[in-house]
């Protein structure tokens, strides 16, 4: 699929930052030399179809007070799909992903509170009987802001 | 993070390490308070598409738009708000494949080691994370893109050269499925 090279300006720009003033998108038409409400259509329109899964801010989690962690669990073939249904059902489950490993759920917990996480993690070795590994990060290295496409 | 970590952190981390420190030790004092909860509620599945999006949010917080700014400016420089822009979806535009590429590094030298994977711009997340001996030896996480598994394989091997006698094993995890994905992105 090709993307029109004003949607790549846009997608380009809008990741690394949104103004954050009264006429925001004024001060992007300077930029991108687009206009106005093109770039609002386009960013609609990119929305709609899935191309942008979000526009806005994005919060920080941990630093609100919500708990955070990557997990994984190794699920036999057989019971795959009934532990997936397990795992899914907790709303604290924000992604999770099949990946190629004897380790082969790898899902995200998001808590309220850091001291929720442990509590959906015994309930989920609980429910399916399996050992969840917890792998919160220790340390968080320079995270790219864009993604240049 | 207490405040020996946060400056000696800073001091591997340079300029944007001295910024970084700033912001931690701004942090120590602040609280949220109920105007940020309620820009933050309003916000935070997304900005209005509208041509001023700031005062549709001031109207339904029920504060100034000046003030719905400085709040969301003062957020952003104490790192709360990450960014204010679009996320775009890999996958729909094309990166199908996805790979998690964990590494075996020396556990002495991961602060500087990790700072210079993250900093490639085919990374876009980078974490050191616990391991599980002797089965789970990966203390170094970094996720690559690319539009095939073997472009990721490609970037996964620069990873390898940069680390040089510092890698002591890696592994990429292919994403095979998508099992569940729903708004929230942080």
């Amino acid at each position: 699929m090709e993307l029109h090279v004003h949607d790549k300006k846009i997608i380009n720009q809008l990741q690394g930052g949104f103004p954050l003033c009264e006429n925001p998108w004024d001060e992007l038409e300077q930029t991108l030399e687009i206009p106005a409400d093109e770039i609002i259509n386009r960013i609609e329109r990119m929305r709609s179809e899935g191309l942008l899964s979000r526009f806005g801010p994005m919060y920080h989690a941990e630093k609100m007070g919500g708990g955070l962690t990557l997990a994984a669990i190794k699920v036999d073939k057989s019971r795959y799909d009934e532990v997936t249904e397990i795992v899914n059902s907790f709303s604290e489950v924000a992604h999770n992903y099949e990946r190629e490993h004897e380790l082969n759920m790898w899902f995200v917990i998001a808590t309220e509170s850091p001291e929720l996480i442990q509590q959906v993690i015994s309930s989920i070795e609980h429910k399916t009987g399996l050992k969840v590994y917890n792998m919160p990060k220790k340390h968080e290295f320079f995270l790219n802001l864009k993604f240049e496409i | 993070m207490d405040l020996f970590h946060v400056i000696s952190d800073a001091g591997v981390r340079g300029l944007r390490g001295l910024k970084m420190l700033a912001a931690s030790l701004q942090q120590i004092d602040y609280k949220l308070d109920d105007v940020d909860r309620r820009i933050i509620s309003a916000t935070q599945s997304g900005l209005p598409l509208t041509k001023r999006p700031f005062d549709d949010v001031a109207e339904q917080v029920g504060v100034s738009v000046t003030d719905v700014i400085t709040r969301m400016q003062q957020m952003t420089d104490l790192g709360i708000i990450r960014r204010t822009g679009v996320v775009p979806n890999h996958y729909k535009l094309g990166f199908k494949s996805n790979g998690m590429s964990v590494w075996q590094v020396p556990e002495d030298k991961i602060i500087q080691l990790g700072e210079k994977v993250g900093a490639l711009d085919f990374v876009s997340h980078c974490y050191q994370r616990p391991v599980f001996l002797p089965e789970w030896p990966y203390n170094l996480f970094a996720m690559v893109h690319g539009t095939t598994h073997e472009e990721v394989k490609g970037k996964v091997e620069k990873i390898s050269e940069l680390l040089a006698k510092d890698d002591n094993g890696h592994q990429i995890l292919f994403s095979t499925r998508i099992l569940k994905k729903t708004g929230l992105r942080i």
